[in-house]
């Protein structure tokens, strides 16, 4: 399988402090990807990075075979990538039906068809599309967040902590939503502190600390490994209590 | 005092207010927009003016209006490139000093080109008819400033509710980061704000000046800060807000003079803005106060 991304000695640095410390990972066409690790890892910052948003400091990103150091972010997003920001960030003062019009800002083509997928993914943002986006609920500007993100047809979508604040069972839903996306051919990169949801619906799993990336497999390996429950997952005191 | 004179008075207040309300469109979009308070738009304003004189002394009206209009743009637009898009990442405090000097400038640099002596504002002939109705006798322009305001503004919120453009302002005076991960080119965006903003002070400008009839380099300073209080007043960022402030601001003050108290009339406009910023420091229709992440 190819890789839609590769990424290579990535660093990112704010004002001389390296927040990505030269990472490398690839992310295969058609799965879903993530990169798990505690608060500031660098999981945001190489996200942004990836999209433009971050200047990084040395390394190379490919996207389909494009560099996109240096390009802007409203080229990049022309390419057929996106991301999902932290916090949601919906454009509250628009509607839905707006924000979902903005997602699809840069297409000439109709977006009449996605619109009805989009609808038909989250029912509960056909019956609100006129509201505005404020008055949604937290779970609710997340799932926004992603079909606004999906209107523009991405063949890499990246979400980073689309579980943050939102209640458990809100949670699985979310984690629902991205499995059936991926089904239907998006490919995803996944930055999660959830790392326990992130693993189990994963195909393959990265785990950063401080910079870098310290470990790397299959998902459902990585969230069986006895060190990363340890240090992520909450379990090992329990086993070890058995 | 009559009712015919209240008549009058009030058409000539809600004049005024119609050629304020345009100028005042202006700080409330880019302060939408950038969280700026554009201090050199009463400056651009004069600038307006002076490009009219120059346009009317080649081209016959219906061209000077248009080429006037163009050349306001133009200027606000290379302002903008200039003196505040260097400054985007900069504190907000920065560009709004870099907006006072830019004020400034254009002020010294009026006096310098043209000097501080009044210059005649040439009149547009149909403009200055006079029309008797009623007892009332006023000129077609302050007939067609209210009306001419309305028009404008409904058309300006066609277009900021309804086409792409505007929803695409709407979106980056939320969240400029999330817009650009929509692919919207922020710049252009912030450009068009300030077309449209100096485009309505242009018009702002050829109506407010035909009623003056002369320009001078200040002409734009006390105006232009009145302005800023009735987009204060309105709600700073609204644009409804703005026109309603800028028709308040001028009825009051046409009342003030009217009522003999000419002397206060400034006065009375900058005492609003402080009991404004006292009272409901958000004004009439401004949004409660929350700061971008």
């Amino acid at each position: 399988m190819s890789n839609i991304l590769e990424v290579k000695d990535l660093k990112v640095a704010y004002g001389g402090i390296e927040a990505v410390r030269g990472i490398s990972f690839d992310v295969p066409e058609g799965q879903i990807v993530t990169l798990i690790g505690a608060n500031g890892a660098g999981k945001s910052s190489t996200l942004r990075s990836i999209v433009g948003l971050e200047k990084p400091k040395a390394g190379s990103i490919k996207f389909q075979d494009m560099d996109l150091v240096g390009m802007g972010t409203e080229t990049i997003v022309t390419k057929g990538i996106t991301l999902v920001p932290e916090g949601r960030r919906v454009f509250v003062n628009l509607s839905v039906l707006e924000n979902l019009k903005m997602g699809a800002y840069m297409r000439k083509d109709s977006i009449e068809e996605d619109l009805n997928w989009v609808y038909d993914l989250f029912p509960r943002l056909k019956e609100r599309s006129w509201q505005a986006a404020g008055t949604l609920s937290g779970g609710e500007q997340q799932m926004l967040a992603i079909a606004r993100a999906l209107m523009c047809k991405p063949k890499l979508i990246m979400m980073d902590e689309p579980s943050l604040g939102l209640a458990p069972i809100i949670v699985q839903g979310v984690f629902d939503i991205i499995r059936e996306i991926n089904k239907q051919g998006v490919t995803i990169l996944l930055v999660e502190q959830n790392a326990n949801m992130a693993l189990n619906a994963a195909h393959l799993g990265y785990v950063m600390e401080t910079g870098r990336i310290t470990m790397s497999g299959p998902g459902k390996e990585l969230a069986a490994n006895e060190e990363i429950k340890a240090a992520y997952l909450g379990k090992a005191k329990k086993k070890s209590v058995n | 005092m009559s009712a015919t004179t209240f008549a009058q008075h009030l058409l000539t207040g809600i004049s005024l207010g119609g050629a304020y309300a345009l100028i005042a469109i202006g700080y409330t979009m880019v302060y939408g927009i950038l969280r700026l308070i554009n201090f050199a738009h009463g400056d651009i304003f004069m600038i307006s003016g002076y490009f009219m004189i120059f346009a009317m002394a080649s081209f016959p009206w219906f061209i000077a209006i248009p080429v006037a209009l163009i050349g306001t743009v133009i200027l606000g637009v290379v302002i903008e490139k200039a003196a505040y898009k260097p400054l985007r990442s900069a504190p907000r405090m920065s560009i709004m000093i870099s907006a006072i000097g830019v004020s400034y400038l254009l002020e010294n640099l009026a006096t310098y080109l043209f000097t501080a002596i009044p210059k005649a504002y040439p009149e547009i002939p149909f403009l200055k008819k006079i029309l008797t109705f009623g007892g009332i006798t006023t000129s077609l322009v302050t007939l067609l400033t209210p009306v001419l305001t309305v028009v404008l503004v409904v058309l300006l919120m066609q277009l900021i509710n309804h086409t792409k453009i505007g929803m695409a302002m709407r979106a980056v005076s939320k969240d400029t980061e999330a817009s650009r991960l929509m692919g919207i080119k922020v710049d252009n965006t912030i450009s068009m704000t300030f077309i449209i903003g100096c485009l309505l002070a242009g018009i702002g400008a050829i109506l407010y000046f035909t009623d003056r009839m002369t320009v001078y380099p200040y002409s734009g300073s006390l105006p232009g800060l009145k302005c800023f209080v009735a987009a204060v007043l309105g709600g700073i960022g609204s644009i409804p807000g703005a026109v309603i402030g800028g028709f308040i601001i001028g009825i009051c003050e046409t009342f003030l003079v009217a009522f003999g108290y000419s002397t206060f009339s400034d006065a009375f406009t900058f005492l609003l803005l402080i009991i404004i910023l006292l009272v409901r420091p958000t004004g009439l229709f401004g949004e409660a106060a929350t700061d971008k992440v």
